[in-house]
């Protein structure tokens, strides 16, 4: 005869409770068993100064999921949280994300904002990868649960010489002169000094500056600035820029019928697709030393061919490629890890090999800092809208078109 | 630096200048008749450029074609906020009607970042590249543009108030409120009137700009600033005041940037406002009040 088991109310209460706090502790049982997704707060700037830049990164992780399944990796769970372009909110949103469970967190674009999250990760001990974030700082903590997949600014600096020099010997039509302009925020005045420190280590730089012009970033005209430039009568006009002032500037240099035999941009704006889709034809011809990725490569096809399926007409950049390798990354730890334990985590990350990868360079190694420092930067140039890789020659996938053609001839 | 430099760059701040005067002159205008200090000046003006945006866009309308129309609704807007909004704070203090436009602005400001976003956004007309080259001298075709549409509204607006008769009634006001309603003058219409018209002042600076420059929902706040510098620098109230502090305005950032450093030209016309303060504080064109 089977006894019935009566459930008393003392019974019921107790059960009750029990359940209650394996489900209130729930978010801190971050340890899961390989099967399930590991949860990946993302944290980007969706809302804010940065907001359209936030809002292409995400383009990078909308693709990443059927690319992911293709390499047979882990499916990621993710978990999207808005820094606001603002520091604080960076830290508070990171925190958030822990506590509501992510085992692993990415992001933030900005330096400043990737600082607060990766003291956040650190103390917490949860793995933070860094999608991109150039301030040299960050990986020189001693932190044991940050990893950074993008080149710190000595490096783009260092690389984007490298790279001009290749250019210049190749099409053998090197500018003797040039004028420096760079906008004069924390990100402009940085890179001009690094601009100018860099140049001193490289003798074989073919020009040199003429005269170096800070500019307000939110200046309405800047008429002026260009009239400044273009009286030095400087062969190359080298900039450190952001995107509307360099559509603005190339306007002023068609409207003051200012040709230079080059454009050589050291940050963001000229290679932009606003950039290109504003100015049509006028926007071809500028160089970008950015941190880009090999077009030859067998997964940079695959991404480019996701990216034109899922956004038809964006080209991809540096937001989509970090974005993506940072949660390639994850997703390739966690398979090696076999746990979402956040040590183990931190420890497979650590050993990361990724051969089969984007960006340029032998591929997804960290040093004892977390850093990737076996990447390397390119040189793109805007052709007929879109954009080609001219160097390095071992990541390139066209010829610099230099000296480039005048706007009146076009 | 040759001279053709140099008188480049001074006709191009005095062609800027030119636009700025004309978004200055709203401001003006409607202190000078209202006495209300219209905080949300900047952010009506980015109302109007875009509505440009939207008119390019939609139907590929050219700005100077837009000017009239595009002053129409930002002088509906003007009528109607200050028949609806404005007009109860009239009589109230100074710091009420400031709350209340700073208000306004911030409302302005978001409802714009709702509906078009954070990015900049700009026009490309056939002549957006063209330029003249006068001897040597290369001047921004756009500019030149801009500032003739500037002067001929200006014009017409120092028309209206000199010859018409609904114009000598708005300046009857601004001259004696008390003296307006004994005679019978429907001062709360023309109030909403002069507000509306100096929304159509920024309205049609608004379209001009948009010629020459770019718009983001931000921009707003800096605007007003600048029409506050100018129209403080030309004599708070004064018509011809706002058009000269304009004008000098644009030429000191010019020349200020050009031989200085570019980076800090605003720092030029905040330094010009300060010796205007110093030495004539009803500006440049102001009346001395007793």
């Amino acid at each position: 005869m089977a006894s019935k088991t009566r459930i008393s109310r003392r019974t019921f209460t107790a059960g009750m409770g029990a359940a209650g706090v394996v489900a209130g502790t729930a978010p801190f049982n971050i340890i899961s068993a390989q099967g399930a997704p590991l949860k990946v707060g993302v944290l980007l700037p969706r809302s804010g100064a940065q907001a359209g830049i936030g809002q292409d990164c995400q383009r990078g992780v909308d693709i990443t999921a059927g690319i992911l399944k293709d390499l047979k990796l882990p499916t990621l769970q993710i978990m999207n949280g808005d820094t606001e372009t603002n520091v604080e909110v960076a830290r508070a949103r990171a925190e958030r994300l822990i506590n509501e469970g992510a085992q692993l967190l990415v992001g933030a674009f900005d330096s400043g904002q990737s600082t607060a999250i990766a003291q956040v990760a650190e103390q917490k001990g949860i793995p933070y990868v860094i999608n991109i974030a150039a301030a040299p700082p960050i990986t020189e903590q001693g932190y044991k649960f940050v990893f950074r997949n993008f080149p710190t600014a000595p490096t783009i600096l260092a690389n984007a010489f490298e790279n001009q020099i290749e250019i210049f010997k190749v099409t053998g039509n090197a500018p003797k002169t040039a004028v420096f302009m760079h906008v004069n925020d924390t990100f402009g005045s940085a890179m001009q000094k690094g601009f100018t420190g860099t140049m001193a280590k490289f003798a074989d730089t073919p020009y040199k500056v003429l005269e170096t012009i800070a500019y307000d970033g939110t200046a309405r005209d800047l008429s002026v600035e260009v009239a400044k430039a273009k009286a030095t009568n400087a062969e190359a006009l080298v900039m450190v820029s952001r995107l509307n002032d360099a559509i603005l500037i190339t306007r002023e240099l068609v409207k003051q019928r200012w040709s230079p035999k080059c454009v050589l941009s050291m940050g963001p704006g000229w290679y932009e697709d606003q950039y290109l889709k504003t100015l049509g034809k006028l926007g071809d011809g500028p160089m970008s030393f950015v941190p880009w990725y090999d077009p030859n490569k067998k997964l940079s096809k695959a991404l480019e061919a996701a990216l034109a399926k899922s956004h038809p007409g964006i080209n991809m950049n540096t937001n989509h490629v970090y974005t993506f390798e940072a949660l390639l990354v994850a997703a390739d730890a966690y398979k090696r890890a076999g746990s979402a334990d956040p040590k183990a985590l931190a420890d497979a990350i650590r050993a990361t090999n990724i051969k089969d990868n984007v960006s340029p360079g032998p591929g997804i190694q960290f040093d004892a800092k977390g850093q990737n420092a076996a990447l390397r930067n390119s040189a793109i140039q805007n052709r007929g809208g879109k954009l080609v890789t001219i160097a390095p020659k071992s990541a390139s996938n066209a010829a610099a078109e230099h000296p480039m053609k005048p706007y009146d001839k076009r | 630096m040759t001279t053709e430099v140099v008188l480049k760059i001074a006709i191009s701040g005095v062609l800027t200048g030119l636009v700025y005067g004309l978004m200055a002159l709203g401001l003006s205008v409607i202190f000078g008749v209202v006495r209300v200090v219209n905080f949300a000046h900047g952010e009506m003006m980015t109302i109007a450029m875009y509505l440009v945006i939207v008119f390019f866009s939609a139907l590929g309308l050219d700005p100077l074609l837009m000017l009239v129309p595009i002053s129409a609704v930002l002088f509906a807007l003007g009528y109607l906020m200050q028949r609806a909004i404005i007009n109860p704070f009239i009589n109230r203090p100074e710091h009420s009607q400031f709350m209340l436009l700073v208000a306004i602005a911030l409302i302005m400001v978001n409802a714009l970042l709702l509906i078009f976003g954070p990015d900049s956004q700009g026009i490309t007309t056939s002549y957006s590249f063209d330029s003249f080259d006068i001897g040597g001298i290369i001047i921004d075709a756009g500019k030149v543009y801009a500032a003739i549409a500037a002067l001929i509204v200006a014009v017409a607006l120092f028309a209206f108030f000199r010859l018409t008769l609904t114009g000598k009634a708005i300046r009857a006001c601004a001259d004696n409120y008390n003296g307006a309603l004994v005679v019978g003058l429907d001062v709360k219409r023309l109030y909403a009137l002069t507000f509306g018209i100096g929304a159509a002042c920024v309205g049609a600076a608004g379209t001009m700009l948009m010629i020459v420059t770019d718009v983001t929902p931000a921009i707003g706040p800096a605007y007003t600033l600048l029409a506050f510098v100018i129209v403080i620098t030309g004599g708070l109230g004064s018509m011809p005041g706002a058009i000269v502090g304009g004008i000098l305005i644009g030429l000191t950032e010019a020349l200020g940037g050009f031989f200085f450093t570019p980076s800090a030209k605003t720092m030029f016309s905040f330094a010009i406002l300060v010796l205007v303060l110093l030495f004539r504080p009803q500006g440049i064109m102001g009346r001395k009040t007793a």
